[in-house]
């Protein structure tokens, strides 16, 4: 059964918890404790709700992808957050999280992106209150994004480059704790996926399940046979679950296969990982014999991330929820069937979950799918056009 | 009991009033076959101690100089079994207290309780984890403590006296006091949280306590001798073996680095 709240240590069953140095545990503490009571209370509430309604543009669309369905046999539901202010799910937790950095006092967030979703959301709702942006995003993923690192400069936002690792999401998370370990006293960061020490996890989630709870109310009570989202730390994916967790429809998260599973270039943390810590949390990681932890690989920047949320560790040990994946290839004819037949060029992250429906549409012939169209695929297309020369 | 030579240091140091000296390196550098040969350079050079490094991928506590040097290690192929096997011969040649430091999933993934019974073997006298606080601490400390090992645990400038209170209580064998807020990494000036924390630990435990983070001149390591029982530097020795053109070079650099540190603490 799903937890509507992690333990006291910050788990939900085995995972999760709070492994991060002794400097950050009381920062830690103070956000859980402003956290639960700002999210207890009506005043935040209601200025979240009031944000997202007049400023993000919530609710989100369902829309029923006719000629989708009608290519594949499957009946399919978008759930359009590619729609929301700034083209992805991110600016729900982005805004969340801003509000409460201000109420704490923090004049200064800091953040991390892959795919440039979260940094932008971030720069967003930092110019939209007032605060200052500091936003770590690896070399790599400049390269492939750089549309977003202007957008972030645009919106006042400082980006700075890391150049450790692999140049990608994982780095990019262990830069911004770095910081956070020296600016905690001034800083607020601002975690995009449901990943990292309690109460991140927790919070992330709370402030994305915004997604699954309009799903459910717009459907009227017709519950979809299945739910389906990508998963990379997996903040849309659980965001969309977790309302409908117990309720009945089959829940599947999609991870990034890259060049295949076999080939080990991926991002299948649960389907090809184990156990372990990573960014201050006990999941399921890529690593080593010795707990080196390795490389993701994915032509999506989002899913480029060797862990995933603690709590989707939890929904797949404990069968709440079954995680597959789908390659980069499949993910690029995925992200062309549906700007053919809908009109929706998805990011490339977010092609994923519409490549497994492909890819199983005989089995799913004649059910309802819904899906969490996580973002909008603009910031993908130079990547793609400079692969297509 | 493999933290005597530990707690024999401490008593020696508080009888005659001084401030240990226990330099970080990460085990493997320069390389594989000269990183004994460093520590001993460092024993000969008035370390009473040292805190050994194993490398892990992600160093979440660490600035660059740190990062680059678990980097190099990694490359050069120095596993958990090699890092430990260079705490073997250091403890051996040098006759110091040697402390093993490094992250929680390198542990958990061999399992804490065969990773402590091998810091045992090596004749370790204890065990740092930079990102294991108090709450989850006694998954490890436990297994730690059982094989006759002592336990470290931080204290930060941001950790209430309640929670230096909680600390003390989990009985480490010394507390790592983190000296500035921040990853390791040198600093210009001296850092104003130092002596503040200090004095906070020395009036809730008379515990052992060790600064370091953001030590790395003989000057600082000065303006901490009389607040602590000992003192961690570094970054300032990693980066002067990173930086060294060949490998008596950077034994040569990391000897008068020390020679000045230890003569400043005395």
């Amino acid at each position: 059964m799903k937890l509507e709240r992690p333990d006291d240590r910050g788990r939900f069953g085995e995972f999760g918890g709070r492994f991060a140095p002794e400097t950050l545990i009381p920062a830690l503490d103070e956000l859980a404790e402003a956290f639960e009571r700002s999210w207890s209370g009506d005043r935040f509430v209601g200025e979240y709700q009031r944000v997202l309604r007049d400023y993000v543009g919530r609710p989100t669309p369902l829309h029923e992808a006719g000629r989708l369905s009608e290519r594949l046999g499957v009946r399919i539901l978008l759930k359009r957050e590619d729609l929301a202010h700034t083209g992805a799910h991110k600016i729900n937790n982005a805004i969340g999280q801003v509000m409460l950095a201000r109420d704490m006092g923090k004049p200064r967030v800091i953040a991390e992106t892959g795919a440039g979703q979260h940094g932008v959301a971030t720069a967003t709702a930092a110019a939209y209150f007032g605060l200052k942006c500091d936003v770590y995003m690896g070399e790599v993923d400049i390269d492939r994004q750089a549309l977003n690192v202007h957008r972030m400069g645009m919106l006042g936002a400082r980006v700075s480059p890391v150049t450790s690792g692999a140049g990608t999401l994982k780095d990019a998370v262990s830069e911004a704790m770095r910081d956070w370990v020296r600016t905690v006293e001034t800083t607020h960061y601002v975690i995009g996926s449901v990943v990292g020490p309690h109460p991140f996890p927790w919070m992330v989630r709370e402030f994305q399940k915004v997604i699954g709870e309009e799903a459910l109310e717009q459907l009227e009570g017709r519950l979809p046979d299945y739910v389906v989202a990508c998963v990379g730390g997996g903040s849309n994916a659980i965001g969309i679950f977790y309302p409908f967790a117990g309720l009945g429809p089959q829940l599947i998260g999609v991870e990034a296969a890259g060049l295949g599973i076999e080939s080990g270039q991926h991002g299948a943390s649960i389907g090809a990982g184990t156990p372990g810590i990573l960014h201050g949390t006990r999941t399921y990681l890529l690593q080593d014999d010795e707990g080196q932890v390795l490389e993701a690989h994915s032509i999506s920047a989002g899913l480029d991330y060797p862990g995933v949320g603690p709590e989707h560790a939890f929904f797949a040990e404990s069968g709440i929820a079954r995680y597959e994946s789908a390659t980069d290839t499949e993910a690029l004819a995925a992200m062309e069937l549906l700007a053919r037949t809908e009109g929706i060029i998805p990011a490339l992250e977010s092609a994923h979950a519409i490549a497994w429906i492909i890819r199983e549409a005989e089995a799913l012939a004649g059910r309802t799918v819904l899906v969490n169209l996580s973002g909008r695929g603009d910031k993908d297309v130079e990547q793609l056009a400079r692969m297509t020369q | 009991m493999s933290r005597f030579r530990l707690e024999r240091l401490f008593a020696e140091v508080r009888s005659s009033g001084r401030t240990a000296l226990l330099p970080f390196m990460t085990a493997g550098l320069p390389s594989v076959s000269t990183s004994v040969d460093l520590f001993v350079a460092m024993a000969d050079s008035g370390a009473d101690g040292f805190e050994v490094g194993i490398p892990y991928s992600d160093p979440m506590m660490d600035g660059p100089t740190i990062q680059a040097a678990n980097r190099r290690a990694l490359a050069g192929g120095v596993t958990v079994e090699k890092g430990l096997e260079v705490v073997a011969a250091v403890v051996e040649r040098t006759g110091k207290p040697v402390i093993v430091m490094t992250y929680a999933n390198p542990i958990f993934r061999i399992g804490a309780a065969i990773f402590a019974e091998r810091c045992r073997e090596a004749g370790a006298s204890g065990v740092i984890v930079a990102d294991l606080p108090l709450e989850e601490a006694a998954a490890i400390q436990d297994p730690i403590e059982a094989t006759g090992l002592g336990m470290v645990l931080f204290a930060a400038p941001t950790s209430s006296n309640a929670r230096l209170e909680a600390i003390a209580a989990a009985n480490p064998v010394f507390i790592y006091g983190i000296a500035d807020l921040g990853v390791t990494g040198e600093r210009r000036g001296s850092s104003s949280h130092a002596r503040e924390l200090a004095a906070r630990i020395r009036t809730v435990t008379g515990l052992p306590l060790v600064m370091g983070v953001g030590i790395s001149t003989p000057d600082q390591a000065r303006s901490l001798a009389g607040e602590a029982d000992g003192i961690i530097v570094g970054s300032a020795l990693v980066r002067r073996v990173l930086e060294a053109p060949d490998e008596q070079a950077a034994l040569d650099a990391v000897r008068n680095a020390v020679v000045e540190l230890a003569g400043a603490l005395r």
